[in-house]
Order: structure tokens, then sequence, then C-alpha cells
């Protein structure tokens, strides 16, 4: 895909969203209501209908050919790139969707691994030694001094003789 | 004049409590290390690290987040000179003659005078600030709702006027950055609104750190993965040598140099008031206006020390500028004081000028801290400087997951709910993708911020004036700010029509 493509998907997208936004701030009276003012939906319905035309300028200077972006025809993301964003970026998803399963002590080590072991390629005693040792700084830091507690899923049962010493 | 002297001590009484001394060492000390990371800068530390500072009282918290920011400003030179990658943007101008000082041998020499004269630019502008500011706070007391609403449009305006970037995509990133902000219940009638897809989760709002982290945290890091992908990971390091006798005789030349750091400083401390200019184009212009000092341009992109200098001493100037519209008006000069103000939201402050009368302490502990944090930067920048090289060392993908890792829980920790950690992924990926369309993010950051304050000013507005737009131009104050707002707003248009008749002229003759 090319850049020059990529800003059409993105005019036409962010279009889109603009016009969900300014529906669903039509909820709220847009309008002025006697005694009382302006409505609770005029804010955001305007400034949605502001970002709607400038998704509008934004398709006219594609259309135009106007500016760097909407003349380019460089790669979007090359595809030698790709690889590496992509990974990182399903990691982390993977690792946000295990949070509420297997908590964040058993998929943050599990993205460390990966990261450190698999995109880093380094070694098997500083993989574990950052597995180890990162969850239990947060631990400490987080959930002993700002006493906020992080999601455990299944594991909670595990971390209530913990509780019991420290909290 | 006499009674700010005595505001101030009072503030350094209160930098001098232990408590506070450790997070201002504290937060130099990362915030260097963070500046030299190539890629990362302050805002990004100030955005990852803010979670953090709910264990300490405001007035620390602040004085931690402020030292974060200018530690950083130091540390983005360590990147530019030794690796001839910025640390961050602010520091772009540093490579153009830090880098070919580095290549000759003398990186010593570069990052001295870097060190140096960023903290002779802290030192001026922070001078500057403690003058300026109660005297503007002073006249910001009397301003009302629609002053309020006046002052915001100027911050937005500076950014479609001087911004630089695709008109349209800054308005689309300053209007969807205060619809973000509306969502959640309007705050007037109580009703739920912008309740997206039905999610419950979007009741509470979205919480600005989200959007930050999400932009400045995971956004940024993506942005970096691809870098790095895309340089095959290698970077050349240069060598530094540095002994006692080469740092004393760097420090002798530094002497010569007066001129382009005392200029850099006031620019940088002016240019960095206004919002959309900030720390990057105002080391950029000290760059320039330093050449055109010189007596020996040509040497210029070759090494000279003045041109380290002079963007150097700006762009720390730049970040204690753009703490002065913060704190005196509530209006942020930059993303990183957007963050700050952000923080002070969530601390239970209101931002604006009533905070120089009602937290006298936290504001003199503020403006106090900065004096300490600069002259401790300088100190722990000089002393450790074989360190920071050694930094630049640690591979990526060791750095790269603690701070993924630091951004997933800093999206966690406000709200509790991991609707919020889903949304900070969203506006990561969406941010990153947008990001390389040159959408510029600043102004959604900065507009999130202020949205909750803007859309309360512009109705009480309306209010008073039962509906007439002319209250923004009948007052004394509110009227020539908007009349500014307007001009910046439409200066891409005057400029277009005015180069299209010089153009048409010559046509016609």
């Amino acid at each position: 895909m090319t850049v020059r493509t990529a800003e059409l998907l993105m005019a036409l997208m962010m279009g889109l969203f603009s016009i969900y936004l300014m529906y669903k701030s039509a909820e709220l009276p847009i309008g002025w209501i006697d005694e009382e003012g302006p409505g609770g939906g005029l804010w955001p319905f305007w400034l949605s209908t502001i970002m709607l035309i400038s998704c509008g300028g934004i398709l006219f200077n594609w259309v135009r050919k106007k500016g760097a972006i909407a003349t380019s025809n460089r790669v979007y993301i090359e595809s030698h790139v790709l690889g590496d964003v992509l990974a990182v970026a399903i990691a982390l998803i993977i690792t946000v969707a295990l949070f509420s399963f297997i908590g964040i002590y058993g998929a943050l080590p599990l993205f460390l691994i990966f990261y450190v072991r698999f995109m880093g390629k380094h070694s098997w005693k500083l993989t574990a030694t950052l597995a180890i040792l990162i969850p239990v700084v947060i631990f400490y830091f987080f959930e002993i001094t700002l006493k906020i507690i992080l999601p455990k899923g299944i594991t909670e049962p595990l971390f209530l003789p913990l509780y019991k010493i420290f909290l | 004049m006499l009674e700010t002297i005595q505001l101030l001590m009072q503030g350094f009484v209160v930098v001098f409590e232990p408590q506070n001394l450790l997070l201002i060492i504290a937060g130099c000390t990362l915030g260097l290390f963070i500046g030299a990371m190539p890629g990362l800068g302050s805002v990004n530390g100030v955005a990852i690290l803010l979670p953090l500072t709910f264990l300490v009282p405001p007035t620390g918290a602040i004085i931690f987040l402020a030292a974060i920011y200018y530690g950083a400003m130091y540390g983005g030179a360590i990147s530019s000179i030794m690796l001839g990658i910025p640390g961050a943007s602010t520091a772009v101008a540093t490579t153009f003659d830090g880098r070919p000082l580095a290549k000759q041998g003398m990186a010593d020499k570069a990052l001295i005078g870097a060190a140096v004269a960023s903290f002779v630019g802290g030192s001026i502008s922070v001078v500057l600030f403690t003058f300026f500011a109660p005297p503007l706070a002073h006249v910001a007391l009397v301003f009302g709702a629609p002053e309020e609403f006046a002052l915001m449009m100027l911050a937005f305006a500076t950014f479609v006027g001087l911004g630089g970037d695709d008109i349209f995509k800054t308005l689309f990133s300053i209007c969807i950055g205060l619809v973000l902000s509306a969502v959640g219940f309007d705050i007037i009638s109580g009703e739920p609104r912008l309740v997206l897809w039905d999610i419950t989760g979007f009741l509470h709002g979205i919480n600005f750190l989200v959007l930050a982290i999400g932009v400045y945290g995971i956004g940024e890091m993506l942005w970096t993965v691809e870098e790095h992908a895309l340089g095959g990971g290698k970077s050349m390091l240069s060598d530094a040598t540095v002994t006692v006798k080469r740092t004393m005789a760097a420090l002798r030349e530094l002497l010569k140099t007066w001129k382009a750091t005392v200029m850099g400083s006031f620019l940088g401390y002016f240019v960095g008031i206004l919002p959309a200019a900030g720390a990057t184009p105002g080391s950029l212009m000290a760059y320039g206006i330093a050449k055109q000092m010189s007596s020996e341009p040509e040497k210029f992109g070759n090494g000279a020390i003045e041109g380290v200098c002079a963007p150097e001493a700006a762009n720390n100037a730049a970040s204690t500028g753009s703490m002065l519209p913060m704190l005196t008006l509530g209006i942020p000069g930059s993303p990183t004081t957007a963050i700050l103000l952000g923080g002070m939201v969530i601390w239970g402050l209101e931002p604006g000028p009533r905070l120089f009368v009602d937290h006298s302490e936290f504001v003199w502990g503020l403006i106090a801290s900065l004096y300490a944090a600069n002259l401790f930067t300088l100190l722990i920048n000089i002393a450790f400087i074989p360190v920071f090289i050694k930094v630049l060392k640690t591979p990526f993908t060791i750095l790269a997951p603690i701070i993924f890792t630091l951004c997933l829980i800093g999206g966690y920790a406000p709200t509790q709910d991991m609707h919020d950690v889903w949304l900070m992924i969203v506006f990561g990926i969406v941010g990153y993708l947008m990001r390389k369309l040159d959408y510029p993010l600043a102004p959604a950051v900065l507009a999130i911020v202020l949205g909750p304050l803007a859309e309360p000013a512009l109705r009480q507005s309306l209010i008073i004036s039962e509906g007439s737009f002319m209250i923004f131009f009948n007052r004394a104050y509110a009227g020539p700010i908007m009349v500014a707002a307007l001009l910046l707003l439409f200066l891409p248009l005057f400029k277009k029509v005015y180069d299209r008749m010089r153009a048409a002229k010559p046509a016609a003759e």
C-alpha cells in the first residue's frame, strides 16, 4: 500500500467516525434551550462537524494531488519492517487480553520472554532475570506502595497470602 | 519585587525538604536517561511516569515531573552528539554541529558545551520566569469565563497559524481531542453523553493520560520499533575521552560562546511561551541566528561549538517558558506542560491564576525547584557523562519491553479499568498510523486536557450573554485575545492569498 492510498483510507475512516460522533452528540439537544443556555450536545456536535469538514479538506487535497503525503508513492509500511511492527502490536494485544485471564503476573513475564528472547535474541539468563525482576518491582511499587490492585484473573488466590503480609 | 523574592525563598524552603530534594535528583537523573535514549523526549517521559507520582503530594509530584522535563532537555543532546540521532525532536539542531565535533574526536567538548549552555539557558529563563509570572497571574485574576475561552482559542489558533503542519490535519487533531474530552457526562445537565457504541467503559469519560500514554508511549515506541528495524538495529557510537584537563580546556573555550548562548536563552524563552512553537522551533531559530551573528559562519555545520550552545540554551529556556502560561493562565505552552496541567487536575488543583493565591506553596515550590533542578542536572550530567554514553549502548530490545510494561500499567493505574488499557492500545496504534501520515498529535493531547475547561467556559459565557458571541469581542481583555486568535487562525489563508497575488503580478506586467 502506498502512502497516498493510506492517506485516502485514513481520511475516509476518520470522516465516517466524525459522522458517527455527530450522530452520537445529537442524542442530546444541540441547540439553545430557553432559560438554560446551550444544550449538552452543542459543543461536541459542532466540533465533530469541523472534524468532518477537515476530512473533506484532506480528501479535496488528495483529489487535487496537493502536498507531500497526498502525492507520495512510497510504501506506507515497508514489508521488511512490517513484520516487526505487527509482531509487537499483536504481542501487546495478546498481553492485554491475557491480563483478565491469567492476570498481570502471568501475562507480563510471557510478554517479556517474547520480547527479550525472541525479538531481541538475548540469552536465556538475561531473559529470565528480566521476566522475574520486572514483575516483582511492579508488584512492590504499585500494589504495596501505591495500593493499586492490578488485575490477577485466575491467579488471584495465589496472592491472598501476599496481601495478608503487605496490605 | 521584594515580595517575589520573599515568596521565592519560601519556595526554597519547600525544595530543601529532604523528600523533595530526593525527588529532584531522581527526576533529573531519570530525565537525563530518558532524554539520552534516541526517540524518547520529555513528553514521553512525563506521560509514562506520571502515574508513578500518585505516591507523593502534588508539590512533590510536580517537582519530580518538572525535573524530568529539565533533565530530558539536557539529555537530548547526548544522543544527538554521540549517535547523530536526536534524543528528541527538541535536540535536532544540536546534531548539526554536535555530530561533526564528535566525529573530529571532540565529543567531550560538544557534550560539555551542551551542558553548560543548557545551564545558562535554564538559569536566564528561570529568572525571567520568576519575575514575569506573578504580574501575569495578577492580571489574569480578573479573567472570567469569556477571557478563559478566548485564551484557549488563542492556544489552539497558534497550532493552525504557526504549527506548520497541514491545516486540515491540525484542525482535525484539535477537534478530535476536544470531542474525546466531552465523552462521559454532560457536566451541566448531568446526562450521559457520547457513550460510544454504548460501551459502559466510556461513562467515566476518557482520561487524558489514556490518550497521552497511548500516543506518546505505545505510539512512539511502535514508531521507534519501525525506525530501529529500518536502521538494521545498528548505530554508530562515537568515542569520547573525558579527562579533567580536557574538560577545563573546553570550559575555557566556552567563554567565547557567551553571545550565542545568551541570545539562545532569551529567544528560547519567548518562543517557548507560545503553545505551538516551543523548544523545537526555538532551538532551530537560535541555531540560525547564531550562524548569522557569527564572524565565521562557514564553520557552522562543520563543528562550531556555538552551533551546539545556541540551540541547547534555547531548548532549555523554552521548557521553562512553556511553563509560564501553564502556571499563570492554565494554558499549557507545550505538550509536556499539557500533561503536567492534566496532572494538576488529577491532584485536585484547579489550574489558572488562582493557583498563585490559593496554592502559593505549590507554585513557589515548583519555581524554586527549577533553580535547583537546573543546577543538579548540570552537576549530574558533567559528572556522569561516561555513564550516559554507556546507556546509549543498552540494546533497544531490552529498553522497549520495559517501557511497554510501564505504559500498560500506567494506562491501568489512574482509573483501574481494563477498558482504558484497551483504549490506550487503540490510541497508540491509530496514533502511530496517523503520525506516519503527518497528522500532528500534540494538538489532540493539548485539546483533551483543555476540553473539560474550555466547554464550561464557553457555555458560561453564552449564558451570561444570552447566546450572543459578541461577549468574546466587547470585553477589555477577551476582545483583543479573540481577535489575535482569529488572525492566527486565518494567517495561513492570508499568506496564500498574498503569495498568489505576488505570483500573479509579474505575469500581469
